[in-house]
């Protein structure tokens, strides 16, 4: 379980950055933040992990406050995938994976064989182990990103846009990989995206953000659709445009779903 | 011409290959303070330069550091050193230390600097310790361009170091000071010509080295040399 309570953090600058967030992800559940570039999605992320330390308040993990922990052993306890990989360009796609179990001690041997599990796992052939970051997709260092997050088997994953710079069909491909990936492993997992489309579908709890770290609203996506708060929301989740604004219609006997501008979207099961 | 061909045969001279004043001797002599040289400017400015490129602060020290010292006049300032420590070889060495640091410092850092600071910061943010992510991700993708610091370093050097003979009796500039004292232009060129063929093999090595250091340690995926693994997989067992 993670805790926000109040966190603020500014930086020098007329604005904070975020400013007396408070929020709770529950354990085993995936909790998305959403919101526009420098809403201070990243910021609350970082701060999880102790890249960035609130200027107040406090995050907890477990009820223990971060700031207790030593950095470098709270951050290798909690996986980590960045948007665009972030992994080490002079390292095999299996040291890579390796990385954080050879640091705490795990001989490489080992850990190379683990990390060639990791990799089927994420649906990569572990035969990619070999090469190098540079001759992989955008798609697959993605992958190979989750399988590094993964290595030590952590309760918490932090993900910052991972899947913010690949094309949207192999996105679509990471999206339902990560669901199914989380059916079997149930993680704690703080995702931070500004695809609405990508919080609805990955996340048990949505939290919307506006400037600074605010809430604008939180709640499951069937809530959020259900009843946006303001209309910051309203724009923000596109509940007024046409692809989210459906009707039903009867043909044959069956109904079908359509959408704002009448074109049949599906079919309710009998 | 002609000259050449007296510095060939005075190279040429089974007589000028042995005993102290021989040729192994001064090159062995030679290659002994470019390499004393080196080490104590690496010493010095690598883990300076180091420092000062992962933390990225200082970068203003280093660039007027450089400029100041490459502005000294080497001879100028041996020859300052050499009134004040006397004969020897403390006073070439300190001169040549001079000369050499700012390249191995301004190479040192200028390679650190330029990792791309979404590796190191992803490399903090899985758990690597500071130390872990210089030696670990830093100094390897940035060996290339330190080694061309050294390099350059070693070059200046070994071209330099003739000037040890200045204040002491050691080094191939032995044959330079001694041949334009006695006139014997032959041994002057020769030994201008062993400093020379020294330069070559030392820039080549280097050369080597940092090519090296770049298909192994900074960029092994980019060696087109090395065969894909997948490629390997698919011969017959
Ligand atoms: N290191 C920093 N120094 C100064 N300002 C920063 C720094 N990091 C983030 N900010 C500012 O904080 C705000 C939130 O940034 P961030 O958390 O990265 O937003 P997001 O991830 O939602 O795009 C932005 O206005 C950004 O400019
Ligand atoms: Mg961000």
């Amino acid at each position: 379980m993670i805790e926000f309570e109040s966190v603020s953090k500014t930086y020098p600058g007329p604005t904070a950055a975020v400013s007396e967030f408070s929020l709770t992800v529950p354990s085993h559940r995936t909790v998305v933040l959403v919101g526009s570039s420098g809403s201070g999605k990243s910021t609350l992320l970082r701060m999880v992990n102790r890249m960035v330390d609130p200027t107040g308040g406090r995050v907890l993990i477990d009820d223990e406050d971060v700031r207790d922990r030593d950095p470098v052993a709270l951050r290798r306890s909690i996986g980590y995938v960045l948007q665009n990989g972030g992994l080490m360009p002079h390292w095999t796609v299996l040291d890579n994976v390796a990385t954080v179990p050879v640091l705490t001690g795990t001989p490489k041997r080992q850990a190379r064989l683990a990390a060639k599990e990791l990799l089927e796992r994420v649906g990569l052939d572990p035969a990619m182990g070999r090469r190098y970051p540079g001759q992989l997709s955008g798609g697959q260092q993605q992958r190979v990103g989750v399988a590094r997050a993964l290595a030590t088997d952590p309760n918490i994953l932090l993900m910052d846009e991972p899947f913010g710079a690949v094309d949207p069909i192999m996105r679509r491909e990471l999206q339902e990989e990560l669901l199914r990936l989380q059916t079997e492993l149930h993680k704690t997992i703080l995702f931070v995206t500004h695809d609405i489309d990508e919080a609805f579908l990955l996340g048990d709890e949505v939290v919307v953000l506006r400037e600074g770290g605010q809430i604008a609203q939180r709640g499951t996506p069937a809530e959020i659709l259900a009843a946006p708060a303001d209309d910051f929301v309203r724009g923000f989740t596109g509940v007024d445009r046409a692809e989210r604004t459906l009707s039903t219609m009867e043909v044959d006997g069956r109904t079908i779903a359509v959408d704002g501008t009448g074109r049949p979207v599906g079919v309710f099961a009998p | 011409m002609s000259l050449f061909l007296d510095a060939l045969s005075w190279l040429g001279d089974g007589a000028n290959w042995t005993g102290p004043d021989g040729v192994p001797t001064r090159v062995l002599q030679h290659l002994a303070i470019t390499a004393a040289v080196v080490g104590i400017s690496a010493a010095v400015a690598l883990p300076a330069g180091v420092l000062i490129g992962h933390s990225r602060r200082g970068a203003g020290v280093v660039g007027a550091l450089t400029g100041a010292a490459r502005a000294i006049p080497t001879l100028g300032l041996l020859t300052m050193l050499g009134l004040a420590l006397g004969i020897g070889l403390l006073a070439p060495m300190l001169a040549l230390v001079v000369l050499a640091i700012p390249s191995v410092l301004a190479g040192a850092y200028a390679g650190v600097q330029a990792v791309d600071p979404a590796t190191t910061g992803a490399a903090k943010a899985i758990g690597m310790s500071s130390r872990q992510v210089v030696f670990r991700v830093e100094l390897p993708l940035a060996s290339p361009v330190i080694i061309g610091g050294l390099r350059a370093a070693t070059l200046q050097v070994v071209a330099t170091a003739t000037l040890a003979a200045y204040t002491a009796d050691f080094g191939l500039g032995r044959y330079l000071f001694t041949g334009l004292k006695s006139r014997e232009y032959a041994e002057m060129l020769a030994g201008a010509l062993l400093v020379a063929v020294l330069a070559l093999l030392l820039e080549l090595a280097l050369a080597t080295a940092q090519r090296q250091a770049a298909v192994r340690l900074a960029a092994p995926g980019r060696n087109p040399s090395q065969r894909t693994p997948d490629t390997r997989e698919k011969e017959p067992a």
